[in-house]
């Protein structure tokens, strides 16, 4: 019975304990900024300034070293440019080590290039409260003090750091091999095009969906069926969107020739008027701008699941005879092709999206994989200055097999033999990539 | 008694979409012609709510960012495909977008996907060890694709085998993406029928 009693005491006073030390907790923040703790540490003038480099302006890197004493602190950084303060961050980790001042979406930094700034760091145990970010960045604070403290914690203040301004780089050379490799590209092409003009011959190898494109027109011409193209839901700035309108030119073209009717349901409505200005010349140039309706080029809406409704309850009435899918796909890519499929239609499809490049191999006639689609305007145009970009871009992949190959041998002579030489030089040939 | 209602009606629309499986019918017109049509008009609003109203009119006259106004005089001329005789003005826009799109792609894609791809296909080769078989397999593997994208010559002899082997690759590849997005389709329709099975079903019986 006395165990007993004991044990309830000892749980009365465990819980009054508990509960005394979270309203301690929990209590009120008042400032008390002439608190200055025996034990904390100076800091010092811990931040490390610097303009970021290779940027457009208007950043400014902050770098810090702690002891591990402080690593497991919190950091707040203020900013002061003349009387102005404001906090860059607050409750970072201080053993990030770096943050950088710049625009972000959640955070308009606003420095101004050939600005002056100062910054200042706050250490703290636990998380800072919004009344102290609001007394960090009050006029009252004296950035010359050490600590400030509150009723929970001691927060340590370093000396302030500065001044640091931000300015705009003409050059960023982390992207130098990017300017080389598109200068390298440039002059390919070039030099490809002036030997296409001086009457070199240049070959461009069977790509088999491409040779089914004139089967699958003739077809639907047969069975008086229209044909369907359809663009996917990329944007008129996407490459394979462009791509898909340049093949949708060629295809047009014989679409005319063959007296038969396309159409082109859009996603987007830029898409939509570039594709009605593509086949509108596609038509003239076979000579039958009669047959050209615009209205069989239109745009059904912008939303994903909705385009792949609208186009498949299409295809189910329209039944075209060929279903052409060139451009940018992603999820509705299947949803498109089985329909397609389901209508017994001759599919070609073609997109750079390897995610959904399987579903179209599995459900399509002829599938154009990445960039045999982009070859394909080339391919059914045959025009000998445009096979000159061919020719050019199958150099950059010899370059590139090149460099795979140097980088195969330095990984075996280099990492695996443990050749000094080579280990440096296959670590080079990385850091220029 | 507004989410009985709600629940109701996606789920009956949800029955009308999955009645294309049978063949097209009434039901499914009627839940395709709603689907686009408020898709279309829910995109006139976003459109108007976040692109013309806070990047174009409200830093013209807030902010008197007059500059905005050649972008806007883009975006107006494509308007003139309605008057044929002026909408050939409309085609200095498309060519400015589509200058903009090709242009940027090319750098982009040297510094999105050639650089990045070949700085990861130069691998180590550290020993007879699984992690080097590994590494050489994906060598092999990006040099045969290589080979199979390579146009400017005929696919026969040692070329021709490289790029049969490419190809293959190509389809191991694709097989496994195939797989693994399957499985994710398959976690919607899960999705679809329990919303069926329990928020439907499960309210008519009050559980």
């Amino acid at each position: 019975m006395k165990k007993n009693l004991v044990l309830l005491l000892l749980s009365l006073t465990l819980l009054f304990s508990f509960s005394f030390a979270q309203e301690q907790a929990s209590g009120g923040t008042d400032l008390n900024p002439n608190a200055i703790s025996s034990e904390t540490e100076r800091l010092g003038s811990m931040l490390q300034l610097s303009d970021i480099p290779n940027d457009g302006g208007g950043g400014i890197e902050i770098n810090w070293t702690l002891n591990d004493s402080l690593s497991n602190y919190f950091i707040t950084i203020i900013r002061r440019e003349g009387n102005i303060k404001k906090i860059v961050a607050s409750d970072l980790l201080a053993s990030s080590g770096q943050v950088r001042d710049v625009n972000s979406d959640e955070n308009k930094s606003n420095v101004k290039d050939g600005t002056e700034y100062f910054y200042t760091a706050v250490l703290s145990e636990y998380a800072v409260s919004q009344e102290i970010l609001d007394y960090l960045v009050c006029d009252s604070l004296d950035m010359e003090a050490m600590t400030i403290a509150d009723a929970n914690q001691v927060y340590l203040i370093s000396d302030e750091s500065g001044p640091v301004k931000s300015k705009a780089s003409w050059f960023n050379l982390e992207r130098l091999t990017v300017l080389i490799s598109a200068i390298i590209i440039t002059f390919l092409f070039l030099l490809y095009l002036q030997l296409a003009r001086k009457g070199k011959e240049l070959y461009i190898r069977k790509i088999s969906g491409l040779d089914a494109v004139e089967e699958a027109v003739g077809r639907s011409t047969e069975m008086g069926k229209p044909i369907m193209y359809i663009l996917g839901i990329g944007y008129v700035t996407d490459i394979p969107t462009i791509a898909g309108l340049t093949i949708l030119g060629r295809v047009s073209k014989k679409v005319a020739e063959y007296e038969t009717k396309i159409l082109v349901p859009s996603y987007d409505p830029v898409v939509m008027t570039t594709a009605q200005e593509v086949v509108k010349e596609a038509f003239t140039e076979a000579g039958r701008p009669d047959l050209y309706n615009k209205n069989d080029i239109m745009y059904i809406t912008q939303d994903q699941f909705g385009y792949a409704a609208g186009v498949d309850g299409m295809m189910l009435r329209e039944k075209p005879g060929a279903v052409f899918l060139q451009g940018l796909f992603f999820a509705e890519s299947l949803i498109l092709a089985e329909t397609g499929h389901s209508i017994g239609a001759i599919q070609i499809a073609g997109t750079t999206e390897t995610a959904q490049l399987p579903f179209f191999v599995a459900a399509c006639d002829y599938t154009l994989i990445g960039e045999e689609m982009m070859a394909a305007s080339v391919y059914l145009q045959k025009d000998p200055l445009m096979l000159s970009s061919i020719a050019a871009e199958d150099v950059m992949k010899v370059i590139i097999i090149i460099i795979l190959l140097i980088g195969l041998i330095l990984g075996i002579l280099g990492p695996g033999m443990h050749i000094e030489f080579f280990d440096k030089l296959f670590n080079l040939l990385i850091e220029i990539l | 008694m507004a989410t009985t209602i709600g629940i109701w009606i996606a789920a009956g629309l949800t029955l009308f979409i999955y009645s294309f499986l049978y063949k097209d019918n009434p039901f499914y017109k009627f839940a395709e012609h709603l689907y686009v049509g408020i898709t279309a008009g829910y995109w006139l609003i976003y459109t108007w709510a976040y692109t013309i109203q806070p990047m174009l009119l409200d830093p013209i006259i807030k902010n008197k960012e007059f500059i905005l106004i050649i972008p806007a005089f883009f975006g107006v001329i494509m308007l003139t495909r309605w008057f044929p005789s002026i909408s050939w003005l409309s085609r200095w826009s498309i060519a400015f977008t589509v200058g903009i799109g090709a242009g940027l792609g090319v750098t982009g894609s040297i510094q999105g996907f050639i650089l990045p791809q070949l700085k990861s296909t130069i691998l180590p080769l550290t020993g007879l060890n699984f992690a080097t078989f590994n590494n050489l397999l994906i060598i092999f593997g990006v040099f045969t694709t290589l080979v199979y994208f390579y146009f400017s010559r005929e696919h026969k002899g040692l070329l021709g085998h490289t790029a049969k082997v490419g190809m293959t690759f190509i389809m191991i590849a694709f097989g496994a993406s195939f797989g693994y997005t399957v499985m994710a389709r398959i976690s919607l329709l899960i999705g679809r029928i329990y919303f069926l099975m329990f928020d439907w079903i499960g309210m008519m019986f009050g559980k």
